[in-house]
């Protein structure tokens, strides 16, 4: 990328909410369905029907209000938002216009614009080789996913590259995922982002002619789209033409943007109050639930911080932990068992050897959340500390824990089982050491000018000789006092 | 034995629970009539006192004798859905539509012992004033067969006018049970917005649409009024809920001693025909005889009523009806190889009527991008001006009175030319539906031989005392409904 140009993102992400049934109707929300099993005269717009909104929807969209710190809607305004198109089947889409549901609020380093409910459209499938309207033999219309509740959560440009965008993103699926309020499943469709994008020169404050990039389904995806219609848009400036504002469309196994134009021109959608809803007061109950909601949940962000400057871990084990709350629960419970050293080095190896050594073995076991696995967390904390007093290295110790993935049990006894305790201790070690050296006087002497990088060799030679159980901090010191450095 | 068909609701009624009549017998009796109607006033007959079980209803069940209505059968407007019973509000795209559901306000009547009689003609999707647009063609007066019934209920006041039913239900919008209950000699209440469902009414304005009776008299308007109205409806967020409405009691007031009713000059201007200025006098007048005061009152904005009404009824009508797409339901034009734009545009081509068609196009203008502010906006704070307006008014005075419609029946086709002048049908009944107050129509004589009506209105809820006045100066008018049931009357006999 030039470096002479600023990319400029903002994101509008849309999150199919949790709720049991759809926003305007009781037809039940199930994923992969039969088409067309879940419908209702409400969600297929009959003839003199009308819409009742679903509170449980309303509720959920607060607490990501309140999850953002935005400000919260006094009272639920509707409008519609009008076009033709088969997966709209009142040929309007009932959503919110000047009065969103949220104002304002930030997640991390963005700040947001608003986050506002609707209803999703129906599902359209066309048939024939491209998948898409174009060149299509038949289109098909599930209305099983029409009239889902939608949030859509529109960030400011604040955004300022694809790496960037997709980390933040990442966040926000976290965050939404505990707060409970979507499934924020990509492949599913539970949450679609497009983004807004635009460049100008380093230094420049105004905004550029954006584009808006559509409905990208995975975060490698999103990443490759935003990069290539940067890209895009650096290589027009230079060619000395201009950004048209359009809607995008970014083909993954290409990798090439094509636009979505529509021949009509652009859109009018024609938005008025939908007068089927008129304003209502949100009600004081459903607010107060929602607080209460939200409160019961350490998002990411909060736990992140929690672990990073309350307990001083790593800001990656923080993250690591934060973003992973089967892991987090599970380290508090390996740090609130009692030990001798009870400081951050400790908490910082307990974070270590969960987010490392136990996730790999759980990952390659296929056990999601430790708490699920035969290792009890007194035995993990045991292991830890086992390390941290030195009675057995860190090689043991993970050796320890293969057991433990794999049986369960103490870690003391296993120690014991398979003579796993270190060689510790000067007198135990230092004729090993000596020995080392005696063996390989060309190391000796290299060691003795100053020069440490064959300390390798002796130590090798020390465990192959202890069968791996010496301490390897240990040796170097023995041989750097022997040595007299 | 009786003449069924010159028993009001009540009297059948009555005479439904005494056994001396049996609900076949009157059933059938309607039905033979208005098989024979040549008016036009029905889309579609019901062969049966119940209707047979369609879409996974059931059958309707037979009412017992112990219910209000006690097995009356009623006309209901096209637009009122109902479960397996073709419900196309008169338009060619929904022609043939069977909805698997059924409107609240049916619904509710039927609950209270009503049976369906047929559904009645109307304008298209109830745009217009002369029930001119219907894809069934149009409703002649049963005063003057030359003559419109005044719409969009047109089918449901001529068809309680010819005494084709003992009552039917129509739906206002800005006027559209008001004014034809007064072409037609006949009484019809439009109640509060929000008192009566709109589930299940195929919608023309969703903010202003509301339910009503149209009946030979006021006792009959109340009766009905009282079943459709009840409990909030779970399926309308517009439903308000008004559970006592359901214990009203039937009008008896005799004298208007200490009631004050409102004249809104500002409604009385030019436009009004002379015999209609003439009845309305004499009702006032009737009305001080029975001690009610009369006071004139300002109602300022009023007159920008029509000029607002034009813009929100059509701006929400546009979007109501883009949902009739032929994709899902209804009749879908035979396409070639244009694709969706062809499959959409032929269809609403083919299935929409001119006016509709008219109104889409007005509405669609009104909310587009770049106009809203100048019309949908402006329109919104002229009906907030309105509502005001009658709330200073009803300070002074408890009712409003004004002619329903400035003149009486007109020719067929003489105002079809002209939407302007057929708009202007509406000047002084669209002012009570901005703001969603309730109002009557109650015949108050005739002029050259057709019916004139008088409107009776208050502020929200106020329905109980409009039917006790409406009531009281019907006792004096002395109307003679009954005069169009066979055939013309004669000619130049005034009433009233």
């Amino acid at each position: 990328m030039s470096a002479a140009y600023e990319p400029v993102i903002g994101l509008e992400i849309h999150v199919q909410l949790a709720t049991k049934t759809k926003m305007f109707c009781g037809c039940e929300l199930v994923f992969g369905d039969p088409p067309n099993t879940h419908t209702c005269p409400v969600c297929l717009g009959m003839p003199g029907i009308l819409p009742v909104v679903n509170a449980e929807a309303i509720r959920l969209g607060l607490m990501i209000g309140l999850a953002f710190e935005g400000e919260l809607a006094k009272r639920l305004v509707f409008h519609r938002k009008s076009y033709f198109y088969p997966d709209l089947p009142k040929g309007y889409q009932i959503s919110q216009f000047d009065e969103p549901l949220v104002a304002g609020g930030r997640l991390g380093t963005v700040g947001l614009e608003r986050v506002h409910v609707e209803e999703d459209a129906a599902k359209l499938t066309h048939l024939g080789a491209s998948g898409r309207i174009g060149g299509s033999t038949a289109s098909v219309v599930d209305y099983n996913r029409g009239g889902t509740p939608l949030a859509e959560i529109v960030t400011l440009p604040e955004i300022h590259s694809a790496e960037e965008a997709s980390s933040w993103l990442r966040l926000l699926r976290e965050t939404l995922r505990q707060l409970g309020v979507s499934d924020v499943n990509m492949e599913e469709g539970s949450l679609r982002c497009d983004a807004n994008i635009s460049i100008r020169p380093v230094g420049d404050t105004t905004l550029g002619t954006k584009t808006e990039l559509k409905n990208m389904n995975s975060f490698r995806f999103i990443e490759q789209g935003i990069n290539a219609e940067i890209a895009r848009q650096i290589a027009l400036v230079e060619s000395g033409e201009r950004v048209q504002q359009e809607t995008l469309h970014f083909d993954p196994r290409t990798g090439s943007i094509t636009s979505l134009r529509s021949k009509e021109g652009s859109h009018d959608y024609r938005y008025f109050p939908e007068p089927d809803m008129p304003p209502v007061p949100v009600p004081e109950e459903l607010l107060t639930s929602a607080v209460a909601a939200r409160d019961a949940v350490e998002l990411p962000l909060q736990r992140e911080a929690r672990y990073r400057d309350e307990l001083g871990l790593h800001a990656e084990s923080a993250r690591l932990l934060a973003f992973r709350p089967p892991l987090a629960a599970y380290f508090e419970r390996v740090a609130a068992v009692e030990a001798k050293q009870q400081d951050e080095t400790r908490l910082q190896q307990l974070a270590n050897w969960i987010g490392n050594d136990l996730v790999r073995r759980l990952d390659a076991a296929e056990i999601a959340d430790p708490a699920d696995s035969k290792v009890e967390p007194a035995a993990l904390a045991g292991v830890v500390d086992l390390v941290l007093a030195k009675t057995i290295n860190r090689k043991a110790g993970e050796q320890v824990l293969d057991v433990l993935v794999a049986e369960g049990g103490d870690p003391a006894a296993i120690v014991e089982a398979k003579g796993l305790a270190a060689v510790g201790g000067g007198d135990e070690l230092r004729p090993i050491v000596q020995e080392a050296l005696d063996a390989n006087p060309d190391v000796a002497e290299k060691l003795r000018s100053g020069n440490m990088k064959p300390i390798g060799a002796i130590v090798g030679h020390v465990m192959k000789q202890t069968k791996g159980r010496a301490d390897g901090g240990e040796v170097t010191r023995i041989t750097r006092e022997i040595l007299g450095l | 034995m009786t003449n069924l068909i010159d028993l009001t609701v009540v009297d059948a009624a009555a005479a439904l629970r005494r056994g001396d009549i049996t609900q076949a017998e009157l059933f059938q009796a309607y039905r033979d009539r208005a098989a024979a109607d040549d008016t036009n006033s029905f889309t579609w007959l019901a062969d049966e006192l119940t209707l047979p079980a369609a879409l996974g209803n059931e059958a309707t069940p037979r009412p017992g004798t112990d219910t209000p209505l006690a097995g009356v059968p009623l006309a209901i407007k096209d637009l009122f859905c109902i479960a397996g019973v073709p419900t196309a509000s008169a338009s060619n795209l929904l022609r043939g539509y069977l909805p698997p559901y059924t409107a609240t306000a049916v619904r509710l009547l039927q609950d209270a012992g009503a049976t369906v009689l047929g559904k009645t003609n109307q304008d298209e999707f109830a745009m217009g004033s002369s029930n001119e647009n219907s894809a069934f063609g149009p409703v002649l007066n049963p005063w003057d067969r030359t003559r419109v019934p005044g719409g969009s209920s047109g089918g449901s006041a001529a068809a309680v006018a010819a005494g084709l039913a003992p009552a039917s239900i129509g739906t206002d919008t800005g006027g559209s049970v008001r004014q034809p209950a007064a072409l037609c000699g006949v009484v019809g209440l439009k109640p509060t917005y929000g008192s009566v469902s709109r589930f299940g009414m195929i919608a023309f304005a969703s903010s202003l649409d509301q339910a009503g009776p149209i009946t030979r008299n006021v006792t009959d308007a109340a009766l009905l009024f009282r079943a459709m109205t009840g409990p909030r409806d779970p399926a309308d967020a517009t439903s308000i809920g008004w559970d006592s409405a359901g214990e009203l009691d039937l009008p008896t007031t005799e004298r208007l001693d200490g009631l004050k009713i409102g004249v809104p000059i500002d409604l009385l201007g030019e436009g009004i025909e002379p015999g209609v200025r003439a009845s309305f006098d004499a009702t006032l007048k009737l009305a001080e005889s029975l001690g009610a005061e009369i006071v004139e009152v300002q109602l300022p904005h009023a007159r920008h009523a029509l000029s607002a009404y034009y813009l929100l009824a059509p701006a929400e009508a546009s979007s109501n009806l883009a949902r009739f797409d032929g994709v899902r339901y209804g009749n879908r034009a035979e396409i070639g190889d244009g694709g969706l734009v062809e499959l959409y545009t032929k269809t609403r081509h083919d299935g929409f009527g001119p006016e509709v068609k008219r109104r889409i196009m007005l509405g669609t203008y009104a909310l587009s991008s770049g106009f809203y502010d100048a019309y949908y906006r402006r329109a919104q704070q002229v009906r907030t001006k309105i509502v005001e307006d009658f709330r200073a008014a009803y300070e002074q005075v408890d009712l409003i009175a004004t002619p329903t419609s400035p003149t009486v029946a007109w020719g067929l086709g003489e105002r079809t030319d002209d939407p302007l002048a057929m708009y202007q049908a509406d000047v002084t009944t669209l002012p009570f539906s901005l703001a969603g107050v309730p109002a009557i129509s109650i015949p108050s004589g005739l002029s050259e031989g057709l019916p004139v009506g008088f409107q009776l209105a208050g502020p929200a809820f106020s329905e109980p005392q409009i039917l006790e006045t409406a009531y009281a100066l019907e006792q004096q008018i002395g109307f003679d409904g009954a005069a169009a049931f066979d055939g013309p009357a004669p000619a130049g006999k005034e009433q009233g």
